[in-house]
């Protein structure tokens, strides 16, 4: 059964991400506002959903199943790695698709809008999290470590959202860049919506389960290599 | 837990002055980047720009990273790592400790840029006394973190280099509260946002490092 | 594993940065016994010491200290119990050697008093207001021998202890090695050259991150 939904992961996230492009861009309407500029709702929540709360909610999770004693294993610090790799791409394309979104209704292709401010921020956490795995040889080590900042990155994250959101709407000029960004949603345009979640949610799961078999693969060299170097060491001390 | 604390803030505060290295190196480094600021807002802003609070905080958070290297770089010489292990120090004392140092150490930086502030940037002189208490909670907590950001980056490959990737995303909330509160109190205000701000990293801050400071310490 | 031996180890191997410091080390060490680590250099000699002492981890195998266990103990516990004579011999180089022993003796709850006469003992009392990077190599060793002293450990663990001294200082070790093993602590010594001192003593040569000899 588990092989089974491993083997499939990848076909039905192909035949659902398919879906969303031929119903998004040939069956649904345009927007009578924007135009067809508002068929990025269906790339776009979806992509934040992702890279927001999926994926850095994964690499949460895992990071602190690794620090909890009980739970601490090395499954736990592989699927966090993954997850924050996977979750830095989401993030960059969820900055990419607001931009162009927001560039219409802002003139310009980055504003302070606290949502983008914030995510721009959080996106800086997970390259700070991968540049702390790469400073780090030892696999331990590199896995304390980066449980401890992706757990200090997560309590951050509210504390990060609110200052911004705080700084945006409690300064006077706040209206400014306001986007008027509401869609009427409803009928076929829902169930697209609906569909685009699932299949990027599927694809991050589809980018993450690739990612953690890379990782199983590097590991299973470093060890080979750690088998050899204790023989060549033994043999070091026979002659 | 608390013993601990005091003896390696003792320690810490000691050591800083014996050397001295923050109040020859780390103060200049923060005064001049104060008229640089200056310097950089161009002859007609300089002396009364609005921008003053954040450039104040931004230079702070700049010698805030420098504080924190030299607090790290004091428990890393290969002789210290090894003989101050075998005193089997509590983690969580030894967080504390070098919070209460690094803190007390900010707070005198920060009263001299402060005073810097007033000098070069010509914000009011009431108007600056009245952002102090915001000031002092927002360097403990920068303090706090400082600290733990400090012991991710320990032995690893350029410790000074990865500081800033990883704590200075962390930093903006404190600079935005930070920055607010200086520029409301400037305003003659005081909004209660900033200080929740500033308040909750503080407490988040404080509790993360006594809980997981030993898991740091032990690798 | 009996508690009838300090220190037990059972295929121990250390790995740092994909290199095995030990590849296999098998040992046990019995309480009020000295033992003498000898091997060429790279042999494993300090990262044995440096095991012993809960100061690295344990990749593979198993192993027990003074009742800790070094794969899932607390090696905090451990560190606390040993005393370690490395080359290092200050705690903070900015302090004044009467400093860093204060501060050592407060973090392990050892009386202050015993801090001048042990300076007094290794000859360093005329420098306890020296900051301690100001010291000689000699001078450090002394200094981490005083501390030692007022430390009193139930495990020693001595990286090369002769590297550095004068002949004054080495009298003084032997001396203090035989009042410390009579008195049922436990001795481990790294060292080049044999130990001079006529103590009885287990000898084990390391090559190759494995223990290759016992005598």
């Amino acid at each position: 059964m588990k092989q089974l939904a491993q083997r499939l992961l990848g076909p039905v996230t192909l035949v659902s991400m398919a879906l969303t492009v031929w119903l998004g861009l040939v069956v649904t309407p345009p927007d009578k506002v924007q135009g067809d500029l508002a068929r990025l709702v269906y790339v776009h929540p979806a992509v934040a959903w992702v890279a927001l709360y999926l994926s850095f909610g994964t690499a949460t999770i895992a990071s602190v199943l690794y620090l909890w004693p009980r739970t601490r294993s090395v499954v736990a610090d592989r699927v966090a790695h993954s997850a924050m790799e996977v979750s830095l791409v989401f993030i960059a394309l969820t900055l990419i698709t607001g931009s162009i979104w927001g560039r219409p209704t802002w003139g310009v292709w980055w504003a302070w809008d606290a949502r983008l401010t914030s995510t721009a921020i959080l996106g800086l956490l997970a390259v700070g999290y991968l540049a702390l795995r790469r400073a780090n040889d030892d696999p331990t080590l590199r896995a304390k470590r980066s449980a401890v900042f992706a757990v200090l990155s997560a309590i951050n994250v509210p504390i990060i959202h609110f200052s911004v959101l705080w700084w945006k709407t409690l300064h006077q000029g706040a209206t400014v860049f306001t986007a008027n960004r509401s869609l009427l949603i409803h009928g076929i345009m829902a169930w697209t919506l609906l569909l685009s979640f699932v299949a990027f949610s599927l694809a991050y799961a589809w980018l993450v389960r690739a990612r953690y078999r890379l990782e199983v693969a590097r590991e299973r060299l470093d060890n080979e290599a750690i088998t050899e170097a204790i023989a060549a060491r033994v043999l070091e001390g026979r002659s | 837990m608390i013993a601990t604390a005091w003896l390696v803030a003792g320690k810490d505060l000691r050591i800083e002055w014996r050397s001295r290295v923050l109040a020859w190196q780390v103060v200049p480094f923060g005064v001049m980047a104060l008229v640089l600021s200056g310097l950089a807002l161009g002859p007609t802003r300089a002396g009364h720009s609005s921008a003053a609070p954040g450039l104040f905080y931004l230079v702070v958070l700049l010698v805030t990273l420098l504080a924190i290297n030299r607090s790290q770089a004091i428990e890393r010489t290969p002789g210290t790592r090894a003989s101050v292990a075998t005193l089997g120090l509590d983690p969580a004392g030894v967080f504390l400790g070098k919070t209460i140092a690094l803190a007390v150490e900010l707070w005198v930086i920060g009263a001299v840029l402060l005073a810097g502030t007033v000098l070069f940037l010509h914000t009011a002189l009431a108007g600056s006394l009245t952002a102090v208490p915001s000031l002092v909670l927002t360097l403990g907590a920068l303090a706090a973190a400082g600290t733990l950001y400090g012991a991710l980056t320990g032995e690893g490959a350029g410790p000074a280099t990865l500081l800033p990737v990883l704590a200075l995303p962390a930093f903006a909330p404190l600079l935005i509260a930070g920055e607010r509160a200086f520029s409301a109190a400037l305003a003659g205000g005081s909004p209660w946002e900033w200080w929740v701000i500033t308040l909750v990293a503080l407490v988040a801050y404080l509790a993360i490092g006594v809980l997981l400071y030993g898991v740091l310490e032990e690798s | 594993m009996t508690a009838k031996f300090v220190a037990e180890l059972e295929d121990a191997v250390v790995i740092a940065g994909g290199f095995p410091l030990l590849a296999g080390v098998t040992m046990r060490l019995e309480p009020g016994t000295l033992t003498v680590v000898v091997g060429a250099n790279g042999a494993g000699k300090t990262s044995l010491l440096r095991l012993l002492a809960g100061l690295d981890q344990l990749t593979s195998g198993t192993g027990v200290v003074a009742g800790v266990d070094l794969a899932r103990g607390d090696r905090r516990l451990l560190r606390r119990r040993v005393g370690w004579l490395g080359h290092e011999g200050s705690f903070y180089d900015d302090l004044s050697v009467e400093e860093n022993l204060h501060f050592a003796a407060r973090a392990l709850s050892r009386p202050i008093a015993d801090v001048a006469p042990a300076l007094e003992r290794v000859g360093l009392a005329q420098r306890a207001s020296a900051p301690a990077r100001r010291l000689s190599a000699g001078q450090r060793r002394r200094l981490a021998l005083a501390w030692l002293l007022v430390r009193r450990p139930e495990i020693w663990l001595l990286d090369e202890p002769y590297a550095s001294l004068d002949d004054a200082a080495r009298d003084l070790l032997d001396d203090l090695l035989v009042d410390v093993v009579g008195a049922g602590a436990t001795v481990v010594a790294s060292a080049h050259d044999p130990l001079r001192s006529e103590q009885p003593r287990v000898t084990l040569t390391l090559a190759g991150g494995r223990v290759v000899a016992t005598s």
